[in-house]
């Protein structure tokens, strides 16, 4: 079974609720696919099993001697990739989406493609925690796309026994969506507040959209009216509020200091309770 | 015109709530939301939008299935997994790329304008908001970053307003980089966790490679003082200016809950102190004008009365 962890807003306390949800189930792989600014790493301390696997994409490669400018490659690149600058090519790799377009459209021969290194995989054991695989995937600074590393990681995901646990990254965009797409849950993370609310609607667009079904914690809680209006969307939306993770400073402290604080243990494993038998009455 | 960039790195660490503190205490400035996909800040401001625009980003095949005969060479050159045999089996995989079109031997394939998203303009309680709404599952989010920039600039430019002060995106990805790129200076707001620091070393090395002016603003300082002194001290050895620390306080969350900034909150003075403190800081290495007349806000706030 995969559970992805996603939000909307960022913030919200995907992660705290990842960790909590590792701390409390045996035999479980937590993959970090919050590439651009992965944390898992800092609160579980894996004893890393790699050195890390280095991951590419094949972007072209422009031979020059044989290049005679005619602009065909320009042509049919419709992300504006490759400019023809006098007689020959000239590429431009941070907007390139690999399709192999430009490939095919050369009738000389000279594009060829080569690997662009993109980021860093690695595997390691939780220190900090009992029977808990670490799958981490780090983005290379000032690579504009994370959609080819998370695809690369959610593949390692399909081969995993047992079960994995997605951090995915905040907002509703490509990434986003690519890190919950096929995942058989997608537990949506959000604080009671209007911010919260109106983020939590959009990534509840997604996961309708990608046809995943969703459960929603609200953390942070004040246990006050503003929770019943979170409480009224999901009721709208037929989406069940799965628990309240209350507002607590201690709490805080202990994230901030790269602690899994003990609290809220008790919620997390009611979470897996009501997870597993809405997946037990599916099966 | 001076474009200031408040980003993070983590999410939630107070990009909006600082922003539109910021707002209520820059006298004139253009707004911008460039968090496309998750927008808050007209949630704060009281906007009501003027103008909404459409946004087309991209492209998306269109299939004549009358001329298409399921001859399968687009399936075999696609290399998202997006069409089989003359049918696009999974529109969300598809980027747009036109492989497909280029080589079917019926030409029964088009690439048609896609629509992402759209952007708007908004009157608000602090000026005019420029922010926008990405389309479900769509990527171009940095596209839609740029084009919202692009009016703010136009707008202070004709309005000769002398700021840009652009809410950003958390991340480092796509959208954070069309967010920063060419920006005066960009603010970063770290939290003192363990989670929040890690991800402004990498927002740093970001800043670095396009060689932007970076000052950082501690928020919920007292939070975890420790960790607070570790940002400094690093900070001090990157020679990062940090331009305001501001202690942890209810008030952003009941300023949200009352769908206001933490300026327009009453009491609170240790916080609005740090937040005038920012702006002064902010102001002064930007340039721009503290206030309308610089006088009543030192009045306002008292700082020379702490002396």
């Amino acid at each position: 079974m995969i559970i992805s962890i996603a939000s909307g807003k960022g913030g919200t306390g995907k992660t705290t609720l990842a960790l909590l949800l590792a701390a409390t189930r045996q035999n479980i792989t937590l993959v970090d696919c919050d590439v651009e600014e992965p944390n898992c790493h800092l609160f579980l301390q894996p004893k890393w099993q790699d050195s890390g696997r280095e991951i590419s994409v094949m972007i072209p490669h422009v031979h020059q001697d044989l290049c005679n400018g005619c602009g065909a490659c320009s042509a049919v690149c419709l992300f504006n990739a490759i400019a023809i600058a006098g007689k020959s090519a000239l590429f431009f790799d941070e907007l390139c989406h690999s399709c192999g377009g430009c490939l095919l459209a050369c009738q000389q021969g000279a594009i060829s493609e080569v690997e662009k290194p993109i980021g860093v995989v690695n595997t390691g054991m939780a220190s900090t925690l009992s029977d808990v695989r670490l799958l981490n995937g780090t983005l290379n600074i000032g690579t504009p796309s994370a959609v080819p590393l998370i695809k690369i990681m959610k593949k390692e995901v399909a081969g995993l026994s047992g079960e994995a646990l997605l951090d995915c990254p905040p907002g509703t965009s490509c990434s986003m969506v690519t890190a919950i797409k096929n995942s058989d849950y997608c537990l949506l993370v959000t604080e009671p507040n209007s911010f919260g609310r109106h983020d939590l609607e959009l990534a509840m667009n997604i996961t309708s959209l990608l046809k995943i079904s969703t459960g929603v914690v609200i953390n942070k809680s004040d246990g006050d009216l503003s929770d019943e209006s979170i409480q009224s969307l999901c009721d709208s939306r037929n989406v069940p509020v799965l628990a309240k993770i209350p507002h607590s400073i201690s709490f805080a402290r202990q994230y901030a200091s790269g602690i899994i604080p003990d609290e809220f243990r008790s919620v997390a494993a009611d979470i897996w309770r009501q997870i597993d038998s809405e997946r037990g009455g599916k099966g | 015109m001076k474009e200031l960039v408040i980003v993070s790195g983590k999410g939630g660490t107070g990009k909006t709530s600082i922003s539109a503190a910021l707002a209520f205490l820059a006298p004139q400035k253009v707004l911008v939301d460039c968090d496309v996909d998750a927008a808050n800040f007209h949630l704060i401001s009281g906007a009501v939008v003027r103008e909404c625009h459409d946004f087309q980003a991209g492209f998306e095949p269109s299939i004549d299935e009358q001329v298409c005969t399921r001859c399968g060479k687009c399936s075999e050159l696609c290399r998202f997994s997006a069409i089989s045999a003359g049918v696009i089996t999974s529109p969300l995989d598809c980027e747009g790329c036109g492989v497909c079109a280029f080589h079917c031997p019926e030409h029964a394939i088009s690439m048609k304008d896609k629509h992402a998203g759209n952007w708007f303009v908004s009157d608000t309680r602090f000026g005019r908001l420029i922010h926008a709404e990405l389309g479900l599952a769509i990527e171009n989010s940095g596209k839609l970053v740029s084009q919202v920039r692009q009016t703010a600039k136009k707008i202070a430019q004709a309005d000769h307003l002398p700021l840009v002060l652009i809410d950003g995106p958390p991340g480092i990805g796509c959208p954070a980089i069309a967010a920063l790129s060419g920006t005066s200076l960009a603010l970063a707001v770290v939290e003192p966790s363990l989670s929040s620091i890690h991800d402004l070393k990498r927002l740093v090395e970001l800043t670095s490679c396009f060689n932007l002016s970076t000052a950082v603003c501690i928020n919920k300082s007292t939070l975890h003082p420790e960790n607070t002194r570790q940002i400094i001290t690093w900070c001090n050895s990157k020679n990062i200016p940090v331009v305001g620390q501001i202690p942890y306080s209810e008030v952003f969350r009941s300023a949200i809950k009352a769908g206001t900034t933490v300026m327009e909150i009453p009491d609170n003075q240790d916080v609005k102190e740090q937040i005038a403190e920012l702006w002064h800081n902010i102001a002064k290495m930007l340039g721009v004008p503290l206030e309308r007349n610089e006088i009543s806000f030192f009045q306002k706030f008292k700082f020379f009365s702490k002396n």
